[in-house]
């Protein structure tokens, strides 16, 4: 292809392009998937399907499967007491091994919530096609791969033809400039482009994060950005690769190795969008005016600065004032009042959004020495295997059980409480997760305040919802 | 693989009022501890059907005057959340047919079109509006005419709409894309020898 037929395209449009089969008869991309990954809840009756269609896997090399929803994070033996979800990780046990299908399983020590283990082993590269049964599959985009969460259909429609039938989406660019204030992270940063562009705005576009922001954000800051596009409305959300990003992948067990590294940094660094592309829309945020951020309702959108006060339904546009004052009746809090003060039960520090190595090295150096606040549960949840491992042997496992955090195995925990943490009746959870709807964690009347992983530890130490900034003079 | 061509849903509605009713309130994490979609029915929006029955009220799922309804109606961004399958499929093995909102969520539309349930998009001044007739008349009939793009009750019109990809999948019987997929795979086969990453 003639180098100019790349101009004034967007990373998107290239990826696009590349990964095309064909027109469908009704319209649709038939869109080669190259990378798909498998988890025990939305792939069993995937493969049920397969079997009843008399069909088998095309690529089980390009299937990757671990075990995370519903794994226990504390006695992790088997079999499982739930004898659910020891049918579920059996399940899916099997099916890998009847299909050739490589299995993060639970003795590999690699084992971990999908969104994590992808990126750890290398798996998630620029430039690629991802899918993966779990909506926040849109986390990978972090290395400019076009990753799409899907239902258990298109996991039948991937595992047997490595192909989906989509449509393009728009791209909305998003810059966010300037240098975050200390104790502000890539967490407040999503919530806010949330609260801003709301929880459906995304609809129809993908997301494509930039500004100076982001070029001087880590690679697991783009990845908590990336894996709420989702929470905005965008099915996927990605950010341009860089030299960032190869740093990151460089030397990881599925990364390209000797003489190929360099032909793949050259293919990753011509699939970043053209910087006169065009794009359907752009909107541009101040990194200076973010500060740490907590969603005070049901939604991820309902979102407010620490130093504000819960808002009255009345303050918020017409058409979202019957969710408003639903919410404000779910979580029992009162119009008017400072959200800073408002008394927590449980702290959880985890999940695909903040459950990586960065996430627990930035609280534990804030919470060395401190202690949690008697009659709050806090639990540590590593997002993988990896990350623990690594976790422990830089002492920071010891520094969150001094504190009084209980540190467990990982998997998606109580993020969505399919395993055994979930919260008890009306408990309020400030949490490092990506949801808040009703009933997320566990609990049909369980309250959940999402946000950052330091203002989750600053919960934890004083029992209420408090601005870590003061809580552990960060400035 | 000859599917039914979806050209009309025919039957009584039901009311579920709210905005953002994402997939965990369709179906709570905690049902899908199954490696089969069978019985989920019994579970769709099950803790908003519970805190209903506790405050003594009545949820319109559960409401005796709209039971055998096959055609829900709601508000804006139904759907959203979890990729997880399971929400649509709750609802159609609860018997539901098709959907009628002011917006559905991406993962959640694509999903429920594949499994041939069309959910088409109303004003919702419409949706409210139908909401009454069907108040004041449970056992009215409602048809969502898919090739007119209108759902009829009691003699008046509502004109719906539905992105053209999935008019065209429905009418078609085309919804599950699977066939037209495999009948790919020669050129799927030849794509993929031309991504390096695949080939390695």
């Amino acid at each position: 292809m003639h180098p100019l037929e790349f101009m004034s395209q967007t990373l998107l449009d290239k990826v696009w392009q590349a990964h095309t089969v064909r027109t469908l008869p009704n319209g649709a991309t038939q869109l080669l998937i190259g990378t798909h990954l498998i988890h025990e809840v939305t792939s069993p009756q995937a493969f049920g399907m397969l079997r009843d269609l008399g069909l088998k896997v095309l690529y089980p090399k390009r299937t990757f499967a671990t075990v995370d929803h519903i794994v226990p994070t504390d006695e992790r033996v088997e079999p499982f007491s739930d004898e659910l979800a020891d049918a579920m990780i059996k399940a899916l046990r099997k099916n890998c091994e009847e299909s050739g299908i490589t299995f993060f399983d639970l003795p590999t020590g690699k084992q971990g919530i999908v969104h994590i283990v992808g990126p750890e082993q290398g798996i998630t590269q620029p430039g690629t096609t991802i899918a993966c049964g779990d909506s926040h599959t849109s986390t990978h985009g972090a290395f400019g791969a076009i990753a799409f969460g899907i239902g258990t259909s298109q996991v039948r429609d991937v595992l047997a033809t490595q192909t989906m039938a989509l449509h393009k989406p728009k791209v909305r660019r998003i810059n966010v400039n300037g240098k975050l204030a200390p104790g502000v992270y890539a967490k407040d940063v999503i919530l806010h482009i949330i609260r801003k562009l709301g929880v459906n705005g995304g609809l129809g576009y993908a997301y494509e994060y930039g500004g100076t922001t982001f070029d001087a954000f880590t690679q697991e800051e783009r990845m908590t950005v990336c894996n709420m596009s989702i929470e905005g409305g965008a099915r996927v959300g990605y950010v341009n690769p860089d030299e960032t990003t190869f740093e990151y992948l460089k030397g990881r067990p599925y990364s390209p190795k000797g003489g190929e590294w360099d032909a793949a940094v050259a293919r990753w660094k011509a699939i970043a969008s053209d910087h006169d592309a065009s794009y359907d829309d752009v909107v541009t945020y101040d990194a200076a005016e973010i500060a740490p951020t907590v969603t005070w309702g049901i939604n991820p959108g309902q979102a407010m600065f620490i130093h504000e006060k819960v808002p009255f339904p009345n303050e918020v546009p017409e058409k979202d004032r019957a969710t408003a004052e639903e919410a404000l009746a779910h979580m029992n809090l009162t119009s008017g009042v400072p959200i800073k003060g408002t008394k927590v039960d449980v702290a959880f520090l985890g999940s695909c959004t903040n459950g990586r190595l960065s996430d627990l090295q930035e609280v534990a150096k804030h919470l060395k020495g401190r202690k949690v606040r008697e009659g709050v549960k806090a639990i540590v949840v590593p997002g993988s295997q990896g990350v623990a491992s690594v976790a422990e042997s830089m002492g920071l496992a010891e520094i969150f059980r001094d504190a009084g955090f209980e540190w467990r195995g990982a998997g998606c925990s109580m993020c969505l409480g399919m395993n055994p943490d979930k919260l008890v009746g009306d408990q309020l959870c400030a949490s490092s997760s990506n949801r808040n709807f009703k009933g997320r964690q566990g609990s049909p009347t369980g309250r959940t305040m999402l946000m950052s992983p330091l203002m989750v530890a600053a919960a934890a130490v004083t029992g209420e919802i408090s601005d870590a900034r003061e809580v552990f003079g960060v400035n | 693989m000859a599917l039914e061509k979806i050209t009309q849903v025919a039957g009584r509605g039901v009311y579920v009022p709210g905005d953002d009713l994402d997939t965990d309130r369709i179906i709570p994490a905690r049902f899908m501890k199954c490696i089969t979609f069978d019985g989920l029915g019994e579970f769709a929006f099950y803790d908003a059907r519970a805190f209903a029955k506790e405050a003594g009220e009545v949820h319109p799922l559960d409401d005796l005057r709209f039971e055998g309804a096959s055609i829900l109606l709601s508000g804006s961004n139904f759907g959203c959340g979890s990729s997880r399958e399971h929400a649509p499929q709750a609802l159609c093995r609860f018997g539901i047919r098709a959907i009628i909102a002011e917006s559905f969520a991406e993962i959640f539309f694509g999903n429920s079109i594949t499994l041939g349930m069309p959910c088409v998009v109303a004003s919702g001044e419409d949706i409210r509006s139908i909401a009454k007739l069907i108040e004041s008349d449970p056992q009215a009939m409602l048809t969502l005419d898919l090739t007119e793009k209108k759902l009829s009750i009691a003699d008046t019109d509502f004109p719906v709409t539905i992105a053209d990809h999935a008019h065209e999948a429905l009418v078609s019987g085309r919804w599950d894309a699977i066939a037209d997929l495999l009948e790919g795979v020669d050129a799927v086969n030849e794509r993929a020898a031309s991504l390096p990453y695949m080939a390695a």
